[in-house]
């Protein structure tokens, strides 16, 4: 029995560089922006965050952020789930080919997908001229909020399906068959049975969609050189851009963001717990 | 598993997948293609082509040094957190189960904390005073543990729980073993390819990290991905091969990754 406790002491004693490393680069700077984001120069107290919510500007970061962050997730997760549905109705060669590929490309992102898009869609890019050529569109800027939204759909994508195929697996095959023999049709079954199974999962998802989207700060960075206007470009350029440091401003930026962060992070675990495939 | 379709139902879900490839292909063709072109502009296609720009890229040596300092940093941070996150899962699943609801929260603090949050506390409390780091690749290295570890801790736990711990140590012990011989010799060979795949893939996510590189580091000790944007305004050619050598790499290793996962079924 004493050989037991002290084995358990000296467990506690391992853990004790994991806890030091964790505390100094994960705790710590955590703490320090919840801190500080509450001074001021006037003092302590909320006015980093008055001044957060009725500037415009930062309102304008805030609402783009949002808008960027949910427009990709929505349209990422619709393609997601159709591309996942149909990766597994197809013969398997196929299947893999297409499935590891995806899985290669969700590290594409960032300051290399950037520079992807402006190759393809840049002002000359190929896309953008063969489109304009063709007279399917006028004019295209990449570096607008709809070419964003276009580059954030792209890097959610392949992390859309990575999460969703599994997710497939709590639809048998037999209930559709058991519906068709009762009399439902296509749409009965996915009305009744195929989205109510499947609810749990896309919503979980598409938090986890809309958390990567809100946090990414290497595409929009590279794609516009910090000048537009989202969360995370504010945050960054206010601790190291070249103009004006605030790191106080910064600290309540971000933790507005950690504030939407947590609510979806919450909400994900709480959409794990009832989905159908985990619970099971 | 979903069994194949006919019919027309077949051809609708051939279809979507083509045109899911074909979606998710397209930067990237379009990125190699123009490496490889002598000169594209304001044409659909390019006039030539040419391995010049992979050329004069593998020839630079500031890119040369970057690639390398990647690599430190990013083994660095892996052998970092082999060391730190193997004994506490250990010590968690043998001594102490219940510590992993408690860990299983802690894990979800790099996923909620964006790296440009956790920027702004890094570089007020350690660029300057006792523990200044910033601009130094050992901060990089302590942020790079934290950005893997929610990663690394599901992945070992996971093969943790297949290769039933307490039955191995168990029978370890009482086959003479002490506690430190049953988890090196018995335990961590059995850990082997799990944790060959879990770092592999560790890798190739660290290896395209930029927002720590960029906001602490940057020039002083540049990575891979911060030369990457700081060559923007040389040629797209050039840029492009790089981005190319840059994928071809980390494809390499999600291959080997993907590999070694498949023999261990």
């Amino acid at each position: 029995m004493n050989s037991m406790t002290r084995g358990k002491w000296l467990g506690l004693l391992c853990l004790v560089p994991f806890a030091v490393f964790f505390i100094v680069f994960q705790i710590a700077p955590l703490a320090w922006v919840a801190i500080n984001s509450l001074h001021s120069d006037s003092g302590w107290g909320l006015d980093n965050f008055m001044t957060a919510f009725n500037s415009r500007f930062y309102r304008q970061a805030i609402q783009y952020s949002l808008e960027i962050s949910f427009w990709s997730s929505l349209i990422g997760i619709v393609i997601a789930i159709l591309g996942s549905y149909s990766l597994r109705k197809v013969d398997s060669r196929l299947r893999d080919f297409v499935n590891s590929f995806a899985n290669m490309t969700s590290n594409f992102s960032g300051v290399p997908l950037a520079f992807a898009f402006i190759i393809l869609l840049g002002f000359n890019g190929c896309l953008t001229l063969i489109l304009k050529q063709s007279g399917i569109i006028e004019d295209f800027n990449v570096y607008s909020k709809t070419g964003l939204i276009i580059l954030y759909t792209y890097f959610q994508i392949p992390l859309g399906v990575l999460l969703l195929y599994p997710a497939f697996d709590a639809l048998r095959d037999d209930w559709r068959e058991s519906a068709a023999l009762l009399g439902a049709s296509t749409f009965d079954f996915w009305r009744h049975i195929g989205l109510p199974v499947l609810t749990p999962a896309l919503l979980g998802t598409f938090v986890i969609l809309l958390a990567n989207a809100l946090g990414a700060y290497a595409t929009v960075y590279a794609l516009t050189t910090g000048n537009f206007n989202v969360l995370p470009i504010r945050i960054a350029a206010m601790v190291a851009g070249d103009i004006t440091l605030d790191p106080n401003m910064a600290s309540a930026l971000a933790m507005i963001l950690v504030g939407l962060m947590t609510i979806v992070t919450v909400a994900h675990q709480w959409l794990l717990k009832r989905s159908y495939h985990v619970s099971r | 598993m979903s069994r194949a379709e006919t019919g027309p139902a077949r051809l609708y879900h051939r279809t979507v997948v083509y045109v899911l490839f074909i979606i998710l292909l397209l930067p990237l063709a379009g990125t190699l293609v123009y490496s490889l072109a002598s000169s594209w502009s304001a044409t659909i296609l390019p006039s030539g082509f040419t391995f010049k720009w992979y050329v004069a890229l593998w020839s630079d040596p500031r890119f040369l040094m970057a690639f390398g300092q990647s690599l430190l940093v990013c083994v660095g941070a892996l052998i970092l957190s082999i060391v730190l996150i193997l004994p506490l899962l250990f010590v968690v699943h043998y001594h102490f189960p219940k510590l992993d609801a408690l860990m299983n929260i802690l894990i979800l603090l790099p996923f909620a904390v964006p790296p440009v949050v956790s920027s702004v506390g890094l570089l007020q409390l350690y660029g300057s005073g006792p523990f200044a780091m910033v601009g130094t690749p050992w901060i990089l290295i302590g942020c790079y543990f934290t950005v893997a570890l929610p990663f690394m801790y599901r992945a070992i736990t996971n093969n943790l729980q297949a290769i039933n711990l307490r039955d191995l140590m168990d029978a370890a012990q009482l086959l003479g073993a002490n506690t430190w011989q049953a988890a090196f010799l018995v335990v961590l060979p059995n850990l082997r390819k799990g944790l060959m795949v879990a770092l592999l893939l560790s890798f190739s996510f660290l290896f395209g990290e930029f927002v720590f590189a960029n906001l602490l580091v940057g020039t002083r000790y540049e990575t891979l991905q911060v030369y990457l944007n700081n060559m923007r305004n040389s040629s797209g050619h050039f840029n492009s091969a790089l981005v190319v050598s840059y994928f071809l790499f980390v494809l390499l290793l999600t291959w080997a990754a993907n590999r070694l996962n498949k023999d261990k079924d």
